[in-house]
């Protein structure tokens, strides 16, 4: 079970509250953690990654065992540590103020 | 008893003000879409409780909003929660956020670049949607007038959109600039007795009208004089701010231009200047009184780089005339030290059978005035910055 963390404004539109769980199949990615998320919440496609071009939006940020995965290749294997559960891949949105 | 329906859009998430015919006591409901941009919300004239609405964020991009209840609850209009995202034959489901320009040689031609600000071939890019306009007669046709410049059209309520690309693809998209706001498609007016017309504007392109129900388009700028490009008279460039018409009269059209108040007598073939009296001919807004085709409203502002009203006085104009004889309007607006904005789709007005006119500020004030314009009082004084306002007549 893989565990994700979303920005507020996400998680509103979402209709989630706290972290959200979801089972990923395959290869522990970005691109297969952010398919599962539009799968289940298709309400979020377009906001983390373009429609067309499936790059991350520029102001959001990826983070995961304190490091930032934001500039990672897509189809990079994450940690362990996000694919076993222990830590949470945080999506976050960029400190730009606002 | 009858009563008005007043659609917000701040810098900061949406609320509805509603009253009775009265205009004097409000409800205020809001914020909606809290700490979001909403750029225009707009209810459907073919069913008034049908509202759509522009929800978007440099984060997290475009959302589109619908009620089906005037505003008392709202969802997007693509695949809900826990549905498969795909259809049983594979495609894929409503995604009410995408705005995809076309492409497609057939009909997209494939337009990649238009102007950027210093002149050289910048990439389109999909921002924002600026305008949403439900169809005068179907509730669940509705277009969007998107940054960078085009026209889409939904006609499933909002869930898919399609570009209408024979805009893009006239010839002149190439030529097109930004203007301060952004490359945005701002002003969709529906001929409403002609299904197949409709206007729309661009800043920094200018007014364009199909005949065609969208298919083809043609600019409609001649008349239009623009000393800050480089051609004044070219037939596109110009920074088209607002257009209003009144829907007894749809070949009479208003204007305000970047500066300029113009006004055309043949849907948009010729137009003429009727900044007249006016204090500076700068502004955003214009909008037509709901049952005299010839008394118009603008919010004079002071320049193209001092967006507050001259003297630090807001004062709504308004021509009995057609324009070219401007009045005054100040009963009931700060009259000293006032230095706020309203943008261009942040005036609108009802149809009672003593007009309401609407206007939204940069400074979170939203006035009415419930008699044509000859006293104003606020409805809210504090809210986020004021970027659109609609008003909806109920029964």
């Amino acid at each position: 079970m893989i565990r994700v963390t979303l920005p507020p404004h996400l998680r509103k539109l979402a209709q989630v509250d706290g972290e959200v769980t979801l089972d990923v199949e395959g290869q522990v990615t970005q691109r297969t953690v952010l398919d599962a998320i539009e799968a289940r919440y298709p309400m979020l496609r377009g906001t983390i990654r373009d429609h067309v071009t499936q790059r991350r939006r520029a102001l959001v940020r990826f983070f995961a065992c304190e490091q930032d995965l934001s500039h990672e290749p897509p189809d990079a294997p994450l940690p362990d540590a996000i694919a076993t559960g222990a830590e949470p891949f945080m999506i976050v949105g960029a400190m730009a103020g606002g | 008893m009858s009563g008005v329906r007043v659609l917000v859009g701040t810098r900061k998430g949406a609320f509805i003000l509603t009253s009775d015919a009265k205009r004097e006591r409000w409800d205020i409901s809001g914020p909606h879409f809290a700490g979001w941009e909403m750029y225009h919300l707009k209810g459907s004239p073919a069913e008034p409780n049908r509202l759509y609405a522009s929800q978007s964020s440099g984060w997290f991009g475009q959302i589109i909003q619908r009620s089906d209840d005037g505003g008392k609850t709202w969802h997007q209009p693509g695949t809900p929660p826990g549905e498969p995202t795909t259809a049983p034959d594979g495609s894929p489901k409503g995604e009410s956020n995408k705005f995809a320009y076309d492409t497609s040689p057939e009909t997209g031609k494939p337009l990649t670049t238009h102007q950027w600000y210093d002149g050289t071939p910048h990439p389109w890019e999909f921002k924002r949607v600026w305008h949403l306009e439900p169809s005068l007669t179907d509730p669940d046709i509705v277009y969007a007038g998107v940054e960078d410049a085009a026209l889409f059209r939904s006609t499933d309520g909002g869930q898919n959109w399609q570009e209408l690309s024979g805009l893009r693809g006239h010839g002149s998209g190439p030529a097109w600039a930004p203007g301060a706001g952004g490359m945005c498609l701002h002003t969709i007016l529906f001929d409403p007795s002609n299904p197949n017309r409709i206007f729309i504007a661009i800043s920094s392109a200018g007014a364009f009208r199909t005949d065609d129900a969208g298919k083809t388009w043609r600019p409609i700028n001649h008349g239009l004089h623009s000393l800050y490009i480089p051609n004044p008279t070219a037939e596109v460039g110009h920074c088209v701010h607002r257009i209003a018409m009144h829907r007894s009269r749809p070949e009479v059209l208003y204007m305000q231009k970047h500066w300029d108040v113009m006004r055309s007598d043949d849907a948009g073939d010729s137009w003429h200047e009727i900044s007249g009296n006016l204090p500076t001919d700068f502004g955003f807004v214009i909008d037509v009184h709901a049952h005299e085709p010839d008394t118009i409203y603008v919010v004079p502002i002071k320049s193209d780089s001092e967006h507050f009203p001259p003297d630090g006085k807001l004062r709504v104009y308004r021509s009995r005339t057609g324009g070219n004889e401007w009045e005054a309007l100040t009963k009931g607006l700060p009259q000293s030290d006032c230095y706020v904005n309203v943008l261009r789709d942040a005036m609108a007005v009802d149809t009672l059978d003593k007009c309401g006119v609407y206007f939204g500020t940069t400074g979170g004030q939203v006035y009415v005035s419930a008699n044509g314009g000859d006293r104003w009082a606020p409805i809210v004084r504090d809210l986020p910055a004021v970027v659109s306002v609609e008003v909806q007549t109920l029964p």
